[in-house]
């Protein structure tokens, strides 16, 4: 079964706008409402939308499995790490030893209301990060392997 | 009565959606209408989580750009934040394990599923 | 018979329900000490200006943590189910 011209060409119109917003909703998660685990699932949101317009084999030429998998064992692996982090630095595990007064992401914020800078919060933009690629990578996996049983089903 | 039903109406939606959620998983067959069921509490208890920690006039709690006032209670929402992800990951194995019967038994049907009787 | 009583016991768990939840206080919760902390404290100790963000990623970081790893494990379990079957491995279908 193939979708029409039109939803194809807006599928593929769309997809990278929706990586893009998802990836703004995972950068600015210390900021604005949001963060790791909304921002991946906008992101995946992408894939689910090529997957309805487009074929399997289609969209896995395009993402690939492997590559989502890495991305999820990555994302652990960055907030492990992160996590470890702090012992090295001599504070607990998972403490936020760069937040109140260290060159990357420790400019002190203001109390209060206040207009928002993206170069604060310390650890935080990188769990994030973490946080935000291994839902994007889960769950694109989990949508590609639920299509491709639905695709062996079919064959017989 | 009525003014008090619109006071508290979020946890009275609750209430609705959680006996809707169980009615439905107690009567339906269809295994993906059971996990509908399930899907339908566990938006109904996100529900009750958000809405205990709402104030009166309070916005979100986060500062950029905010206008004076009280904020909502933050602990909530976050408890609701891993909620939902929890969610997600076991609606993910459950939709699995339904496609999976459905491959070896040829029907969604939990009457006709014999051979996981004993 | 057996919709009717079905029906029934549905009915009074719904008022039981309805009768607990009408005592609950809306818009206005009892104890608060915990998140007023939080909401006075997160910017100085974390310098993020989401709260919601500074409570699940640094307040509560392990419960994050599990949360991610739940996640992972997810995707390993239904990786698992649809994975490509070896030779002479099958859904019998009989």
């Amino acid at each position: 079964m193939k979708m029409t011209k039109i939803v194809r060409t807006t599928a593929d119109l769309f997809f990278p706008f929706c990586l893009v917003f998802g990836l703004y909703v995972v950068v600015h998660g210390h900021l604005t409402p949001g963060g790791g685990f909304q921002g991946g699932a906008v992101m995946a949101t992408g894939t689910a939308l090529l997957l309805v317009a487009r074929s399997y084999d289609d969209v896995t030429g395009r993402i690939r499995k492997g590559a989502m998998k890495a991305c999820e064992a990555a994302g652990l692996l960055i907030f492990l790490c992160a996590g470890f982090s702090g012992l090295f630095a001599g504070r607990p595990f998972m403490a936020n030893w760069l937040a109140p007064d260290s060159a990357l992401f420790r400019t002190a914020v203001a109390h209060g209301p206040n207009a928002g800078d993206l170069n604060t919060a310390g650890l935080l933009p990188l769990l994030n990060f973490g946080v935000g690629i291994e839902v994007l990578g889960g769950l694109t996996v989990i949508l590609l392997y639920m299509l491709s049983g639905i695709k062996e089903e079919k064959k017989p | 009565m009525t003014s008090r039903l619109l006071l508290a109406l979020p946890y009275f939606t609750v209430v609705v959606l959680i006996v809707l959620g169980l009615a439905v998983m107690l009567s339906k067959r269809n295994v993906v209408k059971i996990l509908m069921g399930l899907s339908l509490m566990e938006s109904a208890v996100n529900l009750f989580l958000v809405a205990t920690g709402y104030r009166h006039d309070s916005v979100a709690p986060i500062f950029t750009n905010v206008p004076a006032g009280p904020m909502a209670l933050p602990t909530v929402q976050a408890l609701t934040l891993t909620s939902i992800v929890i969610g997600v990951a076991t609606s993910a194995m459950m939709l699995s394990f339904a496609m999976v019967i459905y491959k070896k038994y040829g029907t969604t049907d939990i009457q006709k599923i014999k051979k996981l009787k004993g | 018979m057996r919709h009717v009583l079905f029906s029934a016991i549905l009915l009074l768990f719904f008022g039981g329900l309805m009768y607990l939840a009408a005592d609950l206080p809306f818009g206005d919760p009892p104890r608060t000490d915990m998140d007023d902390y939080f909401l006075r404290n997160a910017q100085a100790q974390t310098g993020a200006n989401n709260v919601v963000t500074s409570i699940v990623f640094d307040f509560r970081g392990f419960d994050t943590l599990g949360e991610a790893t739940v996640l992972f494990t997810a995707v390993l379990g239904v990786g698992m189910m649809f994975r490509k079957l070896k030779e002479g491995e099958e859904y019998e279908n009989d």
